[in-house]
């Protein structure tokens, strides 16, 4: 184990609606380790943005809740810092990109503009030097005419430059954590893998930590050196990128990695399915939330909700791999 | 696969363009275009699948609605059962219509939110005012509900009740009920999660193989495409860049584009030592294409003859068709 740079112990978001209490983040545990990069990966609603807006501290307070937890980062709890001191953090120890950039830019204000107010932040730098800085900055995530686009607005770029302007942003004070939530979801193939490389190429530069939540395990297995899978608010498994791939272990995991159609399948074949969709908050079934759609669930199952316990060298909450499903024996 | 070649085709395309007026600056006295597709030609079987991939922009829902005539194409043959379909009017045109059909990627905007489950399913009954009673066309509604998995006891349910699945299930379930014979799949199963799209794609060919349409199948997903295609077209730009049988084109992908498309697909697999070839740049734009071949800024192997000269999209062997100038097997070939 190296050394940790970010702890999620007990980790509850909660969202207070018309229709009950949402569970979004709902006891989740995990940590970062220095240098290595964590993928988050589920379907959508399973609780990968709430988590990680939640390490920004940028949940919205009502209707959401930091109901329980902590969030241990260089040693200290982020969510015992004020408002003000969070501010200092964000951006400069812990940048986060989004997956539309549009909306994280500002359609006002030029590349140029935004890229230096990011700067001048965190650094006190003339204004030519903080130029300078900027297209340096453009350069490093490989715009081209960088001088050029730093004058320009969002809207005058493509959707892949305008994700480049966002990590260029985001790196512009080194942080130590980079936190990309599906930042190549709404690019496309090739675009994408400019956008990882490019990552990657950074990662190994600058040393940085990071977090990549994405619905593809496509994403994960190229980026990812931890894997951790998220269903209905909470951690159903965590394993070494390695592990994952060689045999996924939790039956969510396993539907997972069956569904999707893959370039060397027998394609006359019908594609595997997991039945059935993710429940929905106000509908959450006894006992282990996959149940109703595992195609090895036992009475067990429905009863009470399993553990995340260590088995075969990796953690996972299914009742499969512990001492009562022999016991239990159909 | 021999039966399908003795057959006639059900579809036949031929130089099909269509332009979109481009805004250009208020001094500039020049009409400029977007040629959003440029000069495609293909065939269709019946009971066939044609994929049809590349990157946002390249003109895909715009061939696809083309063809159907939901946009009127600039200019081109569309051979539809051997009649001119570009000529149809009236009641021959609403005839033919009635066996084409289209699912669209957003199963939240293209349902009426203000109509249920039963009336968005009955209307191209009713537009085509096949039967007479109200209880004859909701007998097929039910019928065509149960066919893509829908409980009939949410007839009377809006769209917003449902989930993505479920209310692309709706969208299929409306393509459906007139039992066409070709329809256009745009994109259906881009905005479902993983899971779903699963679902939806088993759901797909088993009603192709029950009912006997033809499929346009629109997807930027490679193994998507790949798992339900008969055959693949890859378009760049407005342009059919190469088209091939699946087996033929996922085995020897021929254009540099379709291998940088391949080659950048993350596979879900550890340690991949496939060799990824990365596009530099963007997509230019259609209002401004590239002289010569369209694809020579962003081209690994482009040479001096690439900006200057535009390759013919040719058969390279077996009904293998690719437009580029060095292409291995053409290459080979000379
Ligand atoms: N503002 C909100 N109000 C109520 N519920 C919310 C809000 N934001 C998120 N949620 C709920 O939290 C859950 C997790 O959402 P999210 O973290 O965005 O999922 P993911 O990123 O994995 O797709 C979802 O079920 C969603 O409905
Ligand atoms: N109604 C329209 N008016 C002007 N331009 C359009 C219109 N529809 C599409 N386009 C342009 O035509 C090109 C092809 O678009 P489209 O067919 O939607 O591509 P794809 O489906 O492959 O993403 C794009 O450059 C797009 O901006
Ligand atoms: S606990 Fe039971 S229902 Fe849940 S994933 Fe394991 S086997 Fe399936
Ligand atoms: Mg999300
Ligand atoms: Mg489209």
């Amino acid at each position: 184990m190296g050394e940790k740079i970010l702890e999620v112990k007990h980790l509850k978001t909660y969202f207070h609606t018309d229709a009950g209490l949402s569970r979004a983040v709902n006891d989740v545990s995990f940590s970062v380790e220095k240098g290595k990069t964590l993928g988050i990966v589920g379907e959508s609603g399973c609780g990968k943005s709430i988590t990680s807006l939640s390490i920004m501290g940028l949940v919205e307070i009502p209707p959401g809740e930091i109901a329980g937890g902590e969030i241990i980062f260089e040693g200290e709890d982020l969510l015992k810092k004020s408002e003000d001191e969070m501010n200092k953090i964000r951006g400069k120890k812990i940048a986060m990109i989004f997956q539309e950039p549009m909306t994280s830019l500002n359609p006002v204000f030029t590349i140029g503009q935004q890229i230096t107010e990011a700067l001048m932040l965190h650094e006190t730098l003339t204004k030519k030097q903080a130029r300078e800085r900027g297209i340096e900055m453009l350069k490093m995530v490989k715009i081209p005419l960088a001088e050029k686009r730093f004058d320009e607005y969002p809207h005058q770029l493509s959707g892949g430059m305008r994700q480049r302007v966002m990590i260029a942003m985001a790196l512009c004070c080194n942080p130590d954590l980079l936190i990309c939530d599906e930042p190549t979801t709404a690019l496309d193939v090739t675009i994408q893998a400019q956008i990882l490389e490019l990552i990657n190429e950074l990662k190994e530069k600058t040393g940085t930590s990071v977090m990549m939540i994405t619905h593809d395990l496509g994403v994960i297995a190229e980026v990812a050196d931890d894997v951790m899978v998220m269903y209905a608010g909470k951690v159903v498994e965590h394993a070494t990128g390695d592990q994952i791939f060689e045999k996924p272990m939790h039956p969510y995991t396993e539907g997972l990695m069956h569904c999707i159609p893959k370039l060397d399948d027998d394609d006359t074949q019908r594609l595997s399915v997991i039945e059935g969709m993710v429940p929905s908050f106000d509908d959450m079934p006894a006992g282990c939330a996959f149940c109703p759609r595992c195609p090895e669930a036992r009475q067990i199952c429905r009863e009470r909700m399993p553990e995340l316990a260590e088995a075969q060298g990796r953690m996972v909450r299914c009742f499969k791999y512990t001492q009562e499903w022999e016991e239990s024996g159909e | 696969m021999n039966e399908k070649m003795s057959q006639a085709p059900l579809l036949e395309v031929k130089h099909l363009r269509k332009l979109f007026p481009a805004k250009s600056g208020f001094l500039s006295k020049e009409k400029t275009f977007i040629k959003a597709v440029d000069d495609v030609s293909f065939t269709l079987m019946p009971r066939e699948t044609l994929g049809v991939v590349g990157e946002s922009g390249c003109g895909k829902s715009t061939m696809g609605r083309s063809v159907l005539r939901l946009i009127q194409p600039t200019s081109g043959e569309i051979l539809y059962k051997g009649q001119d379909f570009m000529k149809l009017s009236g009641a021959d045109l609403r005839r033919v219509r009635s066996e084409m059909q289209i699912i669209f990627q957003d199963p939240y905007a293209s349902l009426n939110p203000r109509m249920t489950v039963g009336e968005i399913i009955a209307e191209p009954l009713n537009i085509q005012k096949k039967y007479s009673s109200k209880e004859e066309t909701r007998d097929h509604v039910v019928k065509a509900m149960e066919v893509v998995g829908l409980n009939p006891k949410y007839y009377t349910r809006y769209p917003h009740e449902f989930s993505g699945g479920q209310r692309q299930r709706i969208g299929i379930a409306r393509a459906i009920v007139l039992e066409p014979s070709l329809i256009v799949c745009d994109e259906p199963v881009s905005a479902l999660d993983v899971s779903i799209q699963s679902q939806v794609l088993n759901l797909l060919k088993d009603l192709q193989s029950s009912m006997g349409m033809a499929y346009i199948f629109i997807s930027h997903n490679l193994s998507v495409i790949k798992h339900i295609s008969d055959r693949v077209m890859v378009m760049y730009l407005g342009h059919v860049v190469e088209m091939a049988k699946k087996t033929e084109l996922f085995s020897n992908p021929s254009h540099p584009y379709t291998q940088a498309l391949m080659s950048a697909i993350p596979l879900p697999e550890r340690h991949s030592k496939r060799k990824k070839i990365i596009l530099q740049g963007d997509l230019p734009s259609p209002a401004n294409p590239p002289s010569g071949c369209i694809f020579h800024t962003r081209c690994f192997m482009a040479q001096e003859i690439c900006s200057t000269q535009k390759p013919e999209l040719k058969d390279i062997g077996g009904g293998h068709y690719c437009a580029c100038h060095f292409c291995g097997k053409c290459q080979q070939g000379e």
